[in-house]
C-alpha cells in the first residue's frame, strides 16, 4: 500500500508553492493590471462595429487573421441576414489601432465598408462577478453545514466540513493563480465563461472529496482504534481506482474538447481541465491530510508561534 | 425476473421511449432545444436615445436606467442570458437569443411604456380644432385653455393608428383665453390630424398635500399579474396601487363617477372604462389580448423606460430600432460544429474506457448514461431551459457525476466479488454501500446549486449564474436516478440470466 499520509508534508509543500506563485502573480497583476487575472473584453468596455465586405469572408479566415492582429479574444458573429456582414467586438482601440486593423483586413479581404462603430459597454457587469463571489461564499456555508451534519456520527464532523472547504478553496486559487500567470506571461485574458468555469470546478472538488470522506467515515466505524493515519491511507488506497476513473472519464471528454473543439472555448476548458486534476488531487493530498494534521495537533503546532504573538489573558496571580 | 423488476423495467423503457420522442416532435412550437445566443445567436436590436428634454448630467444616468429596465423586461419575459449594452453613450444595443418573434421582441424592449391615466375633458374646458401649420406639416391642434395642466392629448380618427394619439403642449400663459399654441417634439413623428378632434383628454390629477399630482404607473406596485375576467373571459391586467397612487386614485375615482376614465400606454388610449364606484388600491386594465396583456404586466413591474428609445432620421425621432438583424453565435458557427465534434468523440472515449474497464457492467453503464442523456435532453426542451455554455459545462459535470455514481457502485462490487461474494449478493451489497457517498456528494451540490440559483434570481446579471445551478441541479437529480434505478435494474435482471454465471464479465 502506498504510504499516502507519509507523504503529506510533500502534497502541502507542493501546494503551497503553488498557490504562493499564484499569489505572487496576482498581487503583480492587481498592480499592473488592476485586477488579480487578466480581464478580457466581457468585463470591460469596448469597440464594436459591423463590417461589411464586397468579397466572400469565411468567419474562420476572418477571426484567425484577427488573432493575427494580436485580437484572438475579438468576438465575431455573423450577421445572419446581410450577406459577408460581421458584428465585431473588441477591446479599446485608439484611432491608431482602428486604422491598422482596418488597413489589414483591407488588404487580406478586400473592400468593405463600416456601419456603426463606436465604444460599447461591457458585456459582463461587475455585479455579475460579485453575484457569483457572493453566491460561492455561501455556497460553502451550506456545504459546510451539510458535511458537518452528513457527517456527524463521526466524532469532530466540523473538521471534515473545513477541510472540504478549504480543499475547495484550494482548487480555486489554483485555477486562479494558474490563468493569472497565463494572463501575465501570455496575456491570456478570462472572459465571462471563466466564471462559470470557476462554478464546474467548485462543484466537482467538493463532489470529489466527499466521495473519498465517506469511505473514511465508513472505515473509521469498522476500525474503532485504528490510528487515523491508516484510517485515511486505506480509505484514499481503496477509493483510489475510483478516483482515477472518474476524473479520467472526465479528462477524456475535456482533453478531446481542448485538443480538436473550437477556439472560442479553448480557455473555458483549460479551466475545467485544471480544476478536474486539482480538485482530484485535492480530495486525496489535501483535504484528507488535513484531517490527519488537525487529529494529531498539527494545526496548533503551526498555528502556535502565531498564537503566542497574540496578547493573551495575564496568568492567575501576576 | 420478478414482478418488481418488471415494471420497472418497462418504466424505464417507456421513459426512454417518451423522451425520444419528445426529443424528434415540435413542442410548443419548437423542433430543437432553446439555445443560448453563445450557442446559436439570435435577434440584434439596436436603439437611440431621445435626450429630448434631459439635462446633460442626467443622460447618463437615464440611459443606464433605460439599460436596467430592459434587462429586468427581458429577465420577466422568460428569456435568459440575452445581452443588453450601452453603445457610443446614446444608444443601446440588445441580443436576444433564438430568432423567434422579432417583431414581439421589438415591443418588449423599446417600448416606454409609459402608463398615464386620463380624464375628458368637459364643458368647463374650451378647444378649437382648427388646422396650424408647422414646418411643413399641417396639424389640427387643440386649445384646452382654462384646463391649466401643460400636457393634453388629442384622439381623433386618423390615418394612421400610431397617430391615434399624439401630445400637444399649449402654452399655458397668464392669459388663459388666448389661443398661442406652441408644438413641439411629439408631432415630428410625421403624422398629421387632418380629421376633426371629437375627444380631448386631459390629465387625470389629484391633491396631495397641496399638490397636484399626476396618476401614471410610476405609482404601481411592481406586482401586476394577468388574469381573466370571469364574465366575459377576456384578458385583463390586475394591478395595485402604492400609498400616493391609492390616494391619487380614490381621488379621480370618487370625482369621475359615471364618467369614463381613459388608460394611456405611451400615449395610446388602451381602454376607457366607465368608472362605477370610488375605488382605491387597486384596479384592472381591460382591452388587451393577452399577449399583450402579458407583456404589459412585464412591462408595467419593470417600470417605464426614462428616456424614449427608436431612431433618428434626418433630426426627426421615430419609434422602433435603428437596426433589427439576426445574428450569428457569439461563440461562432464554426467554433461550435468543431466542439461538438470533439465532445462527441469525447463521450465515445468515456463509453469505451467504461466497456474495456468494467466489461458486461460498464456496457450496461452505457445505456444507463444514454438513458440519463435523452432524460435530461427531453427536460431541457419540455421546461424549456436556455442552452448556454454555462448550461453545457453543468452538463458535462453532470454526466461526470452520472459516471462517477457508475463507477462507485462498480468498484464496490468488484470489491465484494473479491472479497468472495457471489454477483447478485455483490450486486446488492455494492449499491447500498455505494449509496451514502454517491447521496452525500450529490446532496452537497445540490445544496450549492440551490444557493447559487437563489443568488442569481435575486440579482441583476445572475441569469448566466442562474442557468448553471438549474442545468447543474437537474442533471445531478437525473443521474442520481439514473445510477440507483437504471444501472441497478439492468444489472439485477443480467445477473438472472446465465451470463451471470461468467464472473469474468464482471471484473477484469
Amino acid at each position: 500500500m502506498f504510504d499516502f499520509v507519509g507523504k503529506r508534508r510533500w502534497f502541502f509543500v507542493i501546494s503551497g508553492i503553488i498557490i504562493l506563485i499564484g499569489l505572487v502573480s496576482m498581487l503583480y497583476s492587481t498592480i499592473a493590471f488592476g485586477s488579480p487575472v487578466k480581464l478580457g473584453i466581457d468585463f470591460s468596455s469596448g469597440w464594436t462595429m459591423t463590417v461589411r465586405f464586397e468579397q466572400q469572408v469565411e468567419q474562420a479566415a476572418l477571426r484567425e487573421e484577427m488573432a493575427l492582429l494580436g485580437y484572438s479574444d475579438a468576438v465575431i458573429q455573423r450577421v445572419i441576414d446581410e450577406e459577408n456582414t460581421f458584428l465585431i467586438r473588441t477591446g479599446v482601440l485608439t484611432s491608431s489601432e482602428r486604422a491598422q486593423v482596418e488597413e489589414a483586413l483591407g488588404a487580406q479581404f478586400g473592400d468593405f465598408d463600416i456601419r456603426d462603430s463606436a465604444l460599447a459597454d461591457e458585456t459582463v457587469s461587475g455585479e455579475t462577478t460579485n453575484v457569483a463571489m457572493i453566491a460561492v461564499v455561501v455556497a460553502s456555508i451550506g456545504i459546510l453545514i451539510y458535511v458537518t451534519w452528513a457527517f456527524r456520527k463521526m466524532m469532530k464532523s466540523l473538521r471534515l466540513g473545513v477541510c472540504a472547504i478549504i480543499a475547495l478553496l484550494h482548487d480555486v486559487l489554483i485555477v486562479l493563480g494558474i490563468f493569472s500567470l497565463l494572463g501575465v506571461f501570455f496575456a491570456i485574458e478570462i472572459d465571462a465563461m471563466f466564471i462559470t468555469g470557476i462554478l464546474t470546478v467548485i462543484g466537482y472538488s467538493v463532489n470529489d472529496t466527499i466521495v473519498v470522506f465517506d469511505r473514511i467515515r465508513e472505515n473509521m466505524a469498522k476500525r474503532t482504534g485504528s490510528p487515523i493515519e491508516s484510517i485515511v491511507n486505506k480509505s484514499i488506497t481503496e477509493t483510489m481506482p475510483r478516483s482515477l476513473n472518474t476524473s479520467l472519464t472526465t479528462l477524456f471528454v475535456l482533453l478531446a474538447l481542448f485538443l480538436f473543439g473550437g477556439a472560442t472555448i479553448h480557455n473555458f476548458i483549460l479551466v475545467l481541465l485544471i480544476g478536474v486534476i486539482t480538485g482530484t488531487y485535492s480530495s486525496i493530498c489535501i483535504a484528507s491530510q488535513l484531517l490527519v494534521v488537525w487529529e494529531r495537533g498539527g494545526l496548533s503546532r503551526f498555528f502556535g508561534p502565531f498564537r503566542r504573538m497574540l496578547p493573551r489573558r495575564a496568568p492567575a496571580g501576576a | 425476473m420478478s414482478r418488481r423488476q418488471i415494471l420497472t423495467l418497462l418504466i424505464i423503457i417507456a421513459i426512454a421511449a417518451f423522451s425520444v420522442s419528445a426529443l424528434a416532435t415540435n413542442i410548443g412550437g419548437r423542433e430543437g432545444l432553446v439555445l443560448g445566443l453563445d450557442l446559436a445567436g439570435g435577434t440584434n436590436l439596436v436603439y437611440e436615445a431621445d435626450f429630448t428634454g434631459l439635462e446633460e448630467g442626467s443622460k447618463a444616468d437615464s440611459l443606464k436606467g433605460a439599460k436596467d429596465i430592459i434587462e429586468r423586461r427581458i429577465n420577466a419575459y422568460g428569456v435568459s442570458e440575452a445581452i443588453v449594452q450601452i453603445v457610443g453613450g446614446d444608444r443601446i444595443s440588445v441580443q436576444l437569443p433564438g430568432v423567434g418573434n422579432i417583431t414581439e421582441a421589438e415591443e418588449l424592449v423599446g417600448r416606454t411604456a409609459e402608463l398615464v391615466f386620463r380624464e375628458q375633458a368637459t364643458s368647463g374646458s374650451t378647444f378649437l380644432a382648427a388646422p396650424v401649420n408647422v414646418g411643413d406639416t399641417q396639424i389640427t391642434v387643440v386649445d384646452v385653455t382654462g384646463v391649466g395642466i401643460e400636457n393634453i392629448v388629442v384622439v381623433g380618427s386618423m390615418d394612421s393608428p400610431e397617430a391615434e394619439a399624439k401630445t400637444v403642449k399649449t402654452v399655458d400663459g397668464a392669459n388663459g383665453a388666448n389661443n398661442t399654441i406652441t408644438v413641439d417634439s411629439p408631432f415630428e413623428y410625421g403624422h398629421a390630424l387632418d380629421e376633426p378632434v371629437t375627444n380631448v383628454w386631459i390629465p387625470a390629477t389629484g391633491t396631495i398635500e397641496g399638490e397636484e399630482m399626476l396618476l401614471t404607473g410610476k405609482h404601481l406596485k411592481p406586482n401586476c399579474f394577468v388574469d381573466i375576467n370571469q364574465q366575459t373571459n377576456e384578458p385583463l391586467v390586475r394591478f395595485e396601487w402604492d400609498d400616493v397612487g391609492a390616494k391619487l386614485f380614490s381621488q379621480i375615482t370618487g370625482r369621475l363617477i359615471g364618467e369614463p376614465l381613459g388608460i394611456f400606454l405611451d400615449n395610446m388610449l388602451i381602454s376607457a372604462p366607465t368608472v362605477q364606484a370610488q375605488i382605491g388600491a387597486s384596479g384592472v386594465i381591460e382591452g388587451l389580448n393577452i399577449g399583450e396583456a402579458e407583456m404589459l404586466a412585464i412591462q408595467l413591474n419593470a417600470g417605464a423606460l426614462p428616456l424614449p428609445l427608436g431612431h433618428w432620421e434626418d433630426g426627426i425621432f421615430y419609434s422602433g430600432p435603428a437596426a433589427s438583424r439576426t445574428v450569428d453565435a457569439t461563440l461562432g458557427a464554426d467554433s461550435i460544429r468543431m466542439s461538438l465534434i470533439a465532445g462527441v468523440v469525447g463521450v465515445l472515449l468515456l463509453l469505451l474506457f467504461m466497456i474495456i474497464y468494467y466489461r458486461l457492467s460498464g456496457g450496461l453503464a452505457c445505456i444507463a448514461l444514454a438513458i440519463y442523456a435523452v432524460v435530461m435532453l427531453m427536460i431541457f426542451k419540455m421546461v424549456p431551459v436556455t442552452l448556454t455554455l454555462a448550461g453545457i459545462a453543468a452538463f458535462i459535470l453532470s454526466l461526470g457525476i452520472a459516471v462517477d455514481a457508475n463507477v462507485l457502485i462498480f468498484e464496490r462490487m468488484k470489491e465484494e466479488i473479491r472479497g468472495g461474494k457471489a454477483l447478485r449478493a455483490a450486486i446488492e451489497s455494492g449499491f447500498s454501500r455505494a449509496w451514502p457517498a454517491i447521496r452525500d456528494s450529490n446532496i452537497s451540490t445540490l445544496i450549492t446549486c440551490a444557493i447559487l440559483y437563489w443568488f442569481g434570481s435575486r440579482m441583476f446579471g445572475g441569469a448566466m449564474v442562474m442557468g448553471f445551478a438549474l442545468t447543474l441541479g437537474i442533471g445531478v437529480l437525473v443521474s442520481m436516478l439514473t445510477a440507483i434505478i437504471v444501472t441497478r435494474t439492468f444489472l439485477r435482471i443480467t445477473a438472472l440470466t446465465s451470463v451471470a454465471r461468467k464472473v469474468s464479465l464482471f471484473r477484469p
